[in-house]
């Protein structure tokens, strides 16, 4: 484990070098018991895939103190503190190429037929690493190595909300249109950032997420319920 | 109340800013130069996190629809009322029909309007903060347009008071900013942070809220300008592959995967907010211990600041 500053304000804990469920574990667990000891002089944080940000009031916790404190509770930080991961349904719409653009295109290169590229990405059960770069956007693991394909030589400048993405050993869903290196398999109407909702970001760190083939029209119909702030996800 | 009569290039509600939804995706927001926004409350009477204006560049014009008092701070641009000019950093009432205008800054880049009461915009996640990227807080996530009219929270009219003019800051020069090296400030070669800290780093245009782009002498990197993407605090000086640093801001990005070399210290970072395009700055590092003490001091210094108006 090491401590970097991040300024006057933030210490950036280090708990591996790697992108690993394990280490993300470990990561989310000691956010979990900071906040569960309220640990003093925490004002926030943000996990990611090996590292926790932890932003501070330097008027109520002196460094040394606090990265004292978060040492002693590191031993304890094994994702089996955390409490049970919630699961969320999210539908998507692979068969239509103009949401699932790039979905031929995946196929191809991995030598796989569409629906069997369809079935092994929606039969998988991902993990949210953690929630970053835009408001929403979930990063996660959990791909069958099958589909595990290099990102793209030139990135878009721009990928729709609600793409369901992959590259890498990762697979992500834009929340917000944005630049991206992801292929897009499919999309989903469920919003992922939504600004003017009471939860503008439905998932959470940890959530595992499942993604449900659903053809054109059922699109179009969450659509209209999300649109009509009528539509909320399956969770269990 | 207050009608926009004409917005400015980009005038934002702003209050202290959002907390806790950083591991959303959902940055502070916030006033980018918190003195001058602190100074603008205190002075209308309002709470140091109340929702003001933060105007950038070219200030609004407005048209006050009740007596109320305001308060201008920041950068230094043109304040008149109905023609004739105001006093800045200072507590002024206005008349129901007086005409506000704010010019284009001298010097400094962001003015800070604060009227008494706060203004009052929906708390969204506990915040009227508006974070443009995100469509959210403010008036409906968005700058101010003409014809945008804002209310204020109740209040009584507040003392006149004003900021003693030796403790006004000045924003023309070549500020040093302090900052602590790291957190990846073993990703870079010796001779690459002896370039930020051996020069002058020129301001660009593309600047804004979420990070203030740089441009300078080449920053090395010893081994690599990606990382496995980690948070961003306030004030971390990204440096991507070309070598040129981003100061990152409040409405910065969560997370992000370039290293990271330095941070420019919390107090500091208002400083950044005023420097204009083609201006420079130049970096010193500190300890953390010398950060605590320097933050230290900066509060007390704006305890110190205000005055009571003596006739």
């Amino acid at each position: 484990m090491r401590f970097l500053p991040a300024g006057d304000l933030a210490v950036s804990v280090e708990l591996g070098e790697e992108i690993s469920v394990e280490v993300n574990g470990r990561v989310r667990a000691l956010e979990y018991l900071i906040q569960q000891k309220g640990l003093a002089g925490v004002v926030e944080m943000v996990p990611t895939f090996r590292a926790l940000l932890v932003y501070y009031d330097p008027r109520e916790v002196g460094y040394d103190a606090l990265c004292g404190a978060i040492a002693e509770l590191a031993p304890q930080a094994s994702a089996a503190v955390l409490p049970n991961a919630r699961l969320i349904e999210l539908p998507c719409c692979y068969e239509d190429p103009e949401l699932g653009f790039d979905l031929a295109a995946v196929a191809t290169r991995l030598g796989l037929a569409v629906p069997e590229l369809v079935r092994l990405h929606s039969g998988a059960e991902y993990l949210v690493y953690f929630i970053g770069f835009t408001p929403g956007l979930p990063y996660m693991t959990g791909m069958p190595e099958r589909i595990h394909i290099p990102r793209l030589a030139t990135p878009r400048t721009k990928t729709p909300p609600g793409s369901v993405s992959i590259g890498g050993t990762q697979c992500c869903v834009y929340s917000v249109e944005s630049p991206g290196g992801f292929w897009v398999l499919g999309r989903t109407p469920v919003r992922l950032y939504d600004p003017g909702a009471a939860e503008p970001v439905p998932l959470r760190p940890g959530d595992r997420v499942r993604f449900r083939p659903i053809d054109r029209a059922e699109y179009d119909r969450i659509l209209g319920a999300v649109e009509a702030r009528a539509y909320t996800p399956v969770i269990a | 109340m207050i009608r926009i009569l004409d917005p400015g290039p980009q005038t934002t509600v702003q209050d202290a800013g959002r907390t806790g939804q950083l591991r959303y995706g959902i940055p502070p927001s916030g006033p980018v130069d918190r003195f001058a926004f602190v100074v603008a409350n205190r002075l209308a009477g309002n709470p140091d996190g109340a929702a003001a204006l933060e105007c950038t560049l070219i200030g609004p014009r407005f048209e006050a629809e009740a007596a109320c008092a305001v308060a201008v701070t920041g950068a230094d641009m043109p304040f008149t009322i109905n023609g004739a000019e105001a006093p800045r950093w200072a507590t002024v009432a206005l008349e129901a029909g007086d005409v506000v205008k704010l010019g284009p800054a001298r010097s400094g880049v962001r003015a800070y309007v604060a009227v008494a009461g706060g203004l009052d915009v929906p708390l969204v996640m506990g915040s009227r903060a508006t974070y443009l990227r995100g469509r959210l807080g403010g008036l409906q996530g968005r700058a101010l347009r003409k014809d945008d009219r804002l209310g204020t929270l109740a209040a009584p009219a507040p003392r006149a008071r004003r900021v003693d003019p030796r403790a006004v800051p000045v924003y023309g020069g070549e500020p040093t900013l302090r900052a602590v090296l790291g957190p990846q400030a073993d990703r870079f070669t010796r001779e690459g942070i002896g370039a930020l800290l051996g020069n002058a780093y020129e301001m660009l245009p593309q600047s804004d809220r979420m990070g203030a782009r740089l441009r300078g002498p080449r920053i090395a990197h010893a081994r690599g300008h990606d990382i496995i993407s980690d948070g961003i605090a306030l004030g971390s000086i990204q440096v991507p592959g070309d070598g040129q640093p981003i100061v990152l801001l409040v409405d910065r990005q969560s997370t992000g995967g370039y290293t990271k070399l330095a941070t420019v210290c919390s107090f500091d970072v208002g400083r950044i907010a005023q420097v204009k395009p083609g201006q420079s700055v130049r970096f010193r590092a500190v300890t953390v211990d010398e950060a605590h003490r320097l933050l230290h001091e900066w509060n007390a210094t704006l305890e110190g600041v205000i005055r009571e108006e003596t006739a």
